[in-house]
Order: structure tokens, then sequence, then C-alpha cells
């Protein structure tokens, strides 16, 4: 288990790696450059010439990445190219509102993936199974940022029951306990989880309806064990399955959501790094992918472990 | 002048923020849900107006009439330190609230085109024997937000601020931002505590233009913070607002400044908050919910549902344009007037104003008409799609060999307005006039870049692109001319993108440069202005009219025709 979990661990160097080169190369390739958004067009030659000097910007790729690497591997992530601010904190901040997001996403779409997919799989063809599937696949096909647009539209603009955007109320400065902050977590919590919902839901009617058919079920059943005791069995054999697809919900929930931050005008890693990259601020936008490269990697990997402890067949 | 400089007015909205308003909203969020929920069944009827009632009375507590919320376009609160980024919204939002600079724009009035006049200058005047030194007298007595004098020693440690990289105070984002807006000015030096000598290389009457956006920072405050990361986080200008906290991303609250030097503009509101919200349709649901009481530039297809909603939408023209600049490099099919003129004729303008729900004016020359520099130009931009073909129809080319034009245009931007729309609309009718127009479709980012090389760039050569469309902000005779169409101002050295080379333009610039009488530099300007629009210079499209939406009980705001605003006059009403 220890030597396991030791590759899994030392894989992520690699793929950490791999990810920031992959980010910033993409960023060359693309057309223009910081220096559009810092200076004004009327900005002489000069001038341009100082600022990328300023930024390191006029040296060559290599020595831009690996000025870049070596800074980040003492865990300074530099300062971005369109505030000033340091990097690291502004990927924290914006970390700590998409954490708070997606647990209460992770939270719903868990609880209700999970409830509506085992009785969906152990219900196979009943209604309640139809309208289960139902859901999932309504819940996987529609744009998430648009559900976030309709549920603003009722329920912000036309029934004035909860706030359209922002994460808190007039004048707040941070998150507080009362009705007054959460209820600015209603819609975005709401639109972020259907998504997820859906997958889990059907994930887990496939893999609860498939336990549900094998031999030993049928043993079970023929030995006389009373339906709930089976349904423990069942819930264990499936719950690997499951745990696997809620690990890769997980990560993509904590990435944050480029589209539901956008809407709710959600001060995010979605919102930071979408205004990075039209900033080109590649500061901010190398650590905030390397950091969620990271995150991505590590829930995968908290996710494997569990399913491992879980699930004998795995460690075999 | 509003009536909120009188303390009694104060005293109405300290008790309406306190006593009825809250009332008042809350049985106003009742009676919208119950509108809703005659078509829900009679149970959950009630359980919503009773969620309805916990959740408005939420929302109005914490609405306050003190404090106005204005939703701004800009993804990131602007520079603190003085001289703001983010552009003109930047200016407008931050540079101009917590600054001032030697010289203002008048932003009182909705129906004069706006001018310069006296800021932390009372008066300025050029050496009549060295038209390089100009003297400005300041205001005195004026103090910055940390209590220190604001003098000629001020003035002078500014300038060092972005133009001297040895003294200790030297910013280099804020050198950016500034120093391509002083580009002439060469020395600032001081005369007496009140009165500063500022150098130009040459002569240069267009100085005053400059120095309005060059925004005056605290020393005082610097000295005590000791560097500019510091000094974005307590920042102090001399401005009619006062800095009070900032969430980087997510808002920032400026309060009154009591004691600002005109007391006319002493804020009528005791705190402003300033929202990034990037995404126009969040802004406008924002409005709609009475998260914000003021809008920037909502979509036009929002502005029927706005009305509907009783909300207020202001709208002016202010000088921006909206055109393509043709590439005049060597081999260029625009080279030819005729094409120029014939694609002019060939834009149905007030198409596009429809299309933008009237949000628009239709372009009649470079500038708008309301300009002191529109002149009387002969050459008049109808729709005329009969001339047009035949004008094109006398260099060759017809319906089956029409011209192929290559431009150049962003998905979205500032002052963009709706890019695409727009441009598959002209594309449109010019393609019935004999051109056949491919659209370079690219980030704003990429085309800003695009726009710093010249026409004759490989950027711009490779990809066979011989237009472009970046709209432009008309401000001052500089931007408005110098740098578009003096052949001496082709990137870096300006925005001239198309190299446009006109010995006759040269020559008015220069003399209008040198005119320091601004009647007849206007004059001149207006001379210019006609003779770059009977040349066909640019394809001219349209202007933006800046759309704002205001929530019903936001008053006191006047729209100038100008892209900075005064928000000091603006406060709630019950």
């Amino acid at each position: 288990m220890f030597s396991y979990i030791l590759r899994r661990v030392l894989y992520t160097i690699p793929i950490a790696l791999g990810v920031t080169v992959i980010c910033f190369l993409l960023v060359q390739l693309g057309p223009g450059d910081p220096i559009n958004a810092l200076l004004p067009e009327e900005a002489t030659q000069e001038m341009i010439d100082q600022v990328k000097a300023e930024y390191g910007l006029d040296k060559p790729l290599p020595v831009q990445y690996a000025t870049w690497l070596g800074h980040a591997l003492t865990g300074d992530l530099g300062t971005s190219i369109a505030t000033g601010r340091s990097v690291s904190t502004e990927i924290f901040s914006a970390l700590g509102n998409t954490l708070m997001l997606a647990f209460g996403g992770m939270l719903v779409s868990f609880v209700v993936g999970l409830t509506l997919g085992s009785i969906a799989g152990s219900r196979q063809g009943t209604l309640s199974d139809r309208v289960v599937t139902g859901f999932a696949v309504t819940g996987v096909s529609v744009p998430h940022y648009w559900i976030a647009i309709v549920l603003v539209a009722i329920f912000a603009v036309g029934l004035h029951w909860l706030p359209a955007m922002g994460m808190g109320p007039r004048g707040s400065t941070g998150f507080a306990l009362d009705w007054a902050h959460i209820q600015h977590f209603v819609l975005p919590i709401f639109a972020l989880s259907l998504i997820p919902t859906g997958i889990i839901a059907r994930s887990v009617r496939g893999s609860v309806s498939e336990t549900y058919g094998q031999d030993f079920v049928q043993t079970l059943r023929a030995k006389g064990m009373p339906e709930r005791q089976v349904f423990v069995h069942v819930a264990r054999n499936a719950c690997s399955a499951a745990i696997a697809v809620m690990g890769l919900q997980m990560a993509e929930l904590l990435g944050g959501s480029i589209l539901i931050e956008t809407v709710f005008v959600w001060p995010g890693t979605g919102q930071l790094l979408n205004n990075a990259i039209f900033m080109r601020d590649l500061p901010i936008l190398q650590g905030t992918i390397l950091i969620m490269a990271l995150i991505f990697v590590a829930t995968n990997l908290v996710a494997d472990i569990l399913q491992a402890l879980i699930d004998p067949r795995i460690r075999r | 002048m509003t009536p909120t400089k009188t303390p009694e007015f104060r005293k109405v909205i300290t008790t309406k923020a306190t006593g009825n308003h809250r009332e008042h909203n809350h049985h106003k969020g009742l009676a919208m849900s119950l509108k809703f929920s005659h078509l829900l069944p009679n149970t959950l009827r009630t359980a919503a107006s009773i969620l309805a009632l916990s959740c408005t009375s939420n929302l109005a507590i914490a609405q306050d009439l003190s404090t106005f919320r204005v939703g701004m376009t800009a993804a990131d609160i602007p520079l603190t330190t003085g001289n703001p980024d983010q552009g003109f919204e930047g200016f407008r939002f931050m540079g101009l609230m917590l600054y001032d600079s030697l010289v203002e724009w008048d932003l009182s009035s909705a129906d004069k085109p706006s001018t310069l006049i006296p800021g932390l200058a009372t008066e300025w005047s050029v050496d009549p024997d060295d038209k390089t030194k100009w003297t400005f007298k300041l205001r005195q007595g004026v103090k910055f937000h940390d209590g220190s004098e604001f003098t000629a020693d001020a003035v002078v440690w500014n300038f060092d601020k972005v133009k001297d990289p040895d003294s200790p105070q030297y910013d280099p984002r804020q050198a950016g931002l500034a120093a391509a807006r002083i580009p002439s000015i060469v020395a600032v030096n001081k005369i007496d505590d009140y009165t500063v000598q500022i150098v130009t290389d040459v002569p240069n009457a267009f100085v005053p233009y400059q120095v309005s956006y060059w925004m005056m920072s605290s020393p005082a405050q610097f000295e005590k913070v000791g560097d500019w990361e510091a000094f974005a986080q307590a920042p102090s200008g001399t401005g009619p607002w006062k800095f009070v906290s900032m969430q980087p991303r997510k808002q920032v609250t400026m309060a009154r400044n009591p004691d600002y030097w005109d007391p006319d503009r002493v804020p009528a509101s005791d705190q402003v908050q300033l929202i990034p919200t990037p995404e126009a349709s969040s802004r406008t649901s924002a409005l709609l919910s009475g998260q914000v009481d003021w809008i920037e530039a909502p979509s036009p297809d929002a502005i029927p549902q706005l009305e509907g909603a009783g909300m207020q939408i202001v709208t002016n023209s202010y000088p921006h344009n909206w055109a393509i600049a043709p590439s005049r490099a060597a081999g260029s099919p625009w080279n030819e007037i005729d094409v120029r003129k014939a694609a002019n004729l060939c834009i149905d303008r007030q198409g596009i104003d429809q299309l933008l729900g009237g949000m628009s004016i239709p372009a009649e020359g470079h500038v708008t008409p309301d300009s002191p520099w529109f002149g009387q130009p002969t050459f008049k931009l109808g729709y005329e799609p009969d001339d047009a073909r035949s004008l094109m129809e006398q260099h060759g080319y017809t319906q089956d060999a029409p011209l192929h034009v290559k431009i150049a245009i962003s998905t979205s931007g500032s002052g963009q307005m709706q890019p695409l729309p727009m441009f598959q609309y002209i594309q449109s009718t010019l393609n019935q006039c004999h051109f056949d127009v491919e659209a370079e479709v690219m980030e704003w980012n990429a085309l800003l870049a695009l726009a710093r090389q010249s026409a004759e760039a490989p950027d711009s050569v490779d990809k066979g692109i011989n237009g472009i469309i970046i709209s432009r902000s008309l401000m001052d005779p500089y931007s408005a001319f110098t740098r578009l169409f003096d052949s001496h101002r082709v990137p870096p050295n300006g925005s001239n993108w198309g190299m446009v080379s006109n010995p006759e333009y040269d020559k008015l610039l220069k003399a209008a440069r040198e005119e320091f009488d601004p009647d007849k530099q206007d004059k001149i300007l207006s001379e210019l202005h006609e003779k770059v629009v009977d040349n066909a210079e640019w394809i001219w499209v349209t202007h933006d009219v800046n759309p704002r939406a205001l929530a019903p009980n936001l008053k006191g705001f006047v729209q100038a025709k100008n892209w900075f605003q005064d928000l000091t006059p603006v406060h709630l009403e019950e």
C-alpha cells in the first residue's frame, strides 16, 4: 500500500512540470502580450522596452521559464503583471472563494447524486428509475451557464428572492454565517452542482444495477437475506466506481468554473484565470494552473487511495 | 446644482435610510413575488410569500440610501496609486475620483461639448518669447487626503514619479500609463510654492490637454507608507472622494471628501462602491435585482427590459469613433480615393443604428457633428449603393470581379461596441457594392498587438490584412488627429496604423500644435477635419453614445459629452 501511494505521489512531479511547460508554451503561441494591457497605445517603443525589461519579458523563452520555475520551487510564484500584487496572495484569496462554492457543490451533488443513483439502480425499469435517469440526463446535458442565467432571471430579477451576483451583501468584506451571506451561495451552488449530480447519479445507477445483476446477489437472496441487507452488500461492491467518479467530479469543482464565476461575478480561480488570459498575465496564469493541476492530481490520488482501501481488488 | 449640498438634504437622506425606505422595499419585494406566485398552488403560494418576506427583508436591510453602487465593466479594481490602468474607465472611476490633475474637464453639462477648466492649477500661460515654457499657477489651500498641503513641490515630485527612473518615487507602472500621455513635457521646475514652470521639447499648444491625464499623488503619504504597493492600499490624492477600502476583484469603497477644494463638487452621497462586473448580462441582472444602482454599458438588447423595469437609460454623444482604418501601404487597393469613397457610400449607418437599438450616432465624419472640430466637409457620408457601384466600376471592379479586402476585428474590447454583428452588417452591404470583404477575427489583446505595428509589418502583410477596426477616443487633438493622421506617427510613434501620409495634414497638425489661441486652434482642426473627410481617409461607421442604466431612484447624474463623468452630484432618493 505504502509503495503504491509513494509511486502515485512521485507521478505528480512530471505531471505538474508537464502542465506548466504546456501552459507556458500555449500562452506564448498566441498573439498578444501583457504590454497591450499594461500600456496605452501611445506608449513609445522605448517605454515598451523599458517595461518589458522590468518584467523580464525581454529574455529568451527558456530563460523566462527557468526563472519562473526556479522561483516557483522555492514557493515564490512572482507578482502579477497586471496588478503588481503577489501571485500567491491572488491565487489563495481566489482559491478560498472557489473552495467555498466547490464544497457546497460537492455536498449537494454527492448527496443528491448518490441517493438518486442508488434509488434508480435498485429499482431498474420502474417509474422512479425513469424519472431519475431523465433528471440525470438533463443535468448532464443542460449547459450550466445557461441554467445559471435562467436561475438569476427567475429568482433574482423576477422574484427578488435571492441576489444575482457577488459574494456578500452591500458593504460586506468577508464571509459570515448569516442568511445575508449564505443567500449569495444558493444559486451558484445549485447551478454548479447540476452537472456533477447528473454524472454521479448516472454512474451510481449503472454500477448499482450492474452489481444487482451479479450471481452473488442471487445467492444472497436465495439464502433468504432481507432486501435491506442485500443492498448493503451491493452498495459495498458498487461504491468503488462511485468513489472514482466522485473524485473526478470533486477535482472539476475545485478547479472552479469560469462560466459560473463569470455569471455570478464570483471572485474565484475561474474568474482569476479568465482575466489573466485576456490580460496575458503570465505569472497569474502559470501559478493558477500549477496550483489547480496539483489539486486535480491530489484529489484523484486521494480517490484512488480510498478506492484501494475499500476494494482489495485494486490493491492487487 | 443638486439640492444635496444643503444640510437639510443630508438630513432627509439619513432619516429615510434608517426609516421608511426599508419598509417600502420590503413591500415592493413582496408585491413582486406575489405577482409571480399566482401561478403557484395555494400551499406553495403561502410558502413562497413567507420565503419572499424573509429574503427581501434581508436584501432591504442591506440597502442604504447614503451609498450608491456602480457595476463597472472592468474585471478588476483600477490601479489606485494615481494614474490608473483599465483605460478611460480607470480614469472615470478611480483616477478622477481620488485624484485631481492640474487641468480638468468640465463635466457639468450634458448639452455642450466638455472643455478644459482649471483644476489644481487656477491659470496657465505660455511664454510669448519662448513657447516651450509654460507657467502654471497652482490653487492655494488644497490639501491631500492625508492632510498634507498641495504645493509646487508636489507637482515636481509627481513629474519625477513618472519621468525620472532615478527618483525614489519613480513608479514604472504609473510611468507606463502617464508618461505616454505627457510625451512632450521634458521638465517641471518650481518657481515658488504656488507656481511651476513646465518645459516642452517643441512649442506645443496641446500641453493643457496632456496634463489633464496626469494625476497628482500625495508625496507625504508616499513618505509615510514607504512604497507604491503600500500606497495602493492607502492611497491619498486631492480628489472629491477619499479611499475607504478595497478587496481586489470584488469592490472598492470611497467616501465623500467634505473638505474638497471645489464646494460645488463635494459629493452628495456619503459613499460610493465600485464593483467589477465584466459580464454585461450579470450587470443587467445586478441592477434589476437591486444589488447595484448604476451599470455601465448594458447590452442594447437588454435596454427594453431595463426600461420596462423603470430603469433610467442615459446616453449622450462623446468623442468616440468606430471606423475602418484602411491600409495605405504601397500596393494597397485603398490608396485609390474612389475605392474609399465607394466604401463610405456603401455603409448603411441608419441600419447599424437600428441594429444597436438606437444606441449610436451614425457617422457624418471622423468626429461627431457637434464637435468644435467638425467644420463643413463637402463629402457626405450617405448610403448611396448605386453611386458606390459606379465608382467601383470606374476602376474595373464588378460583381463578378469584386475587390477583395481583409479587415482585422476583435470579438470584444473597450469601445468596440458589438463588433461582430456590426461587422457582419457592413460586410453584407459592402459586398453589394463590388467588394468582397473578409474578416480576420481575433481577440482584443491580439488586435491591440496588431495595432502596435503598422500595416506594413509582417503580422498584417502575411495575413493579407488591409484594414483594421479599432475604436478610438477623440478626446483631445492629439488623440483625435495627430496620432492617427500625422505621417510621423506610424507605430510605434503613434497610432497611424494605415500609414496615412499627406503633407497637408502634417502642415495643419503642426500649425494646430503651435497655435496657442484655443479658438484659432479649433479652426485649424476643423479645416483638417474637412480635408480628412473629403479625402475619405477612413471608412467611418458610427459613434457610441455610452449607454448607462440607472436605478429609478438614482438622481443628480448629468452625462457629459465625455469619456469621463462626474459622480459627485449622484445620490439615491427614496
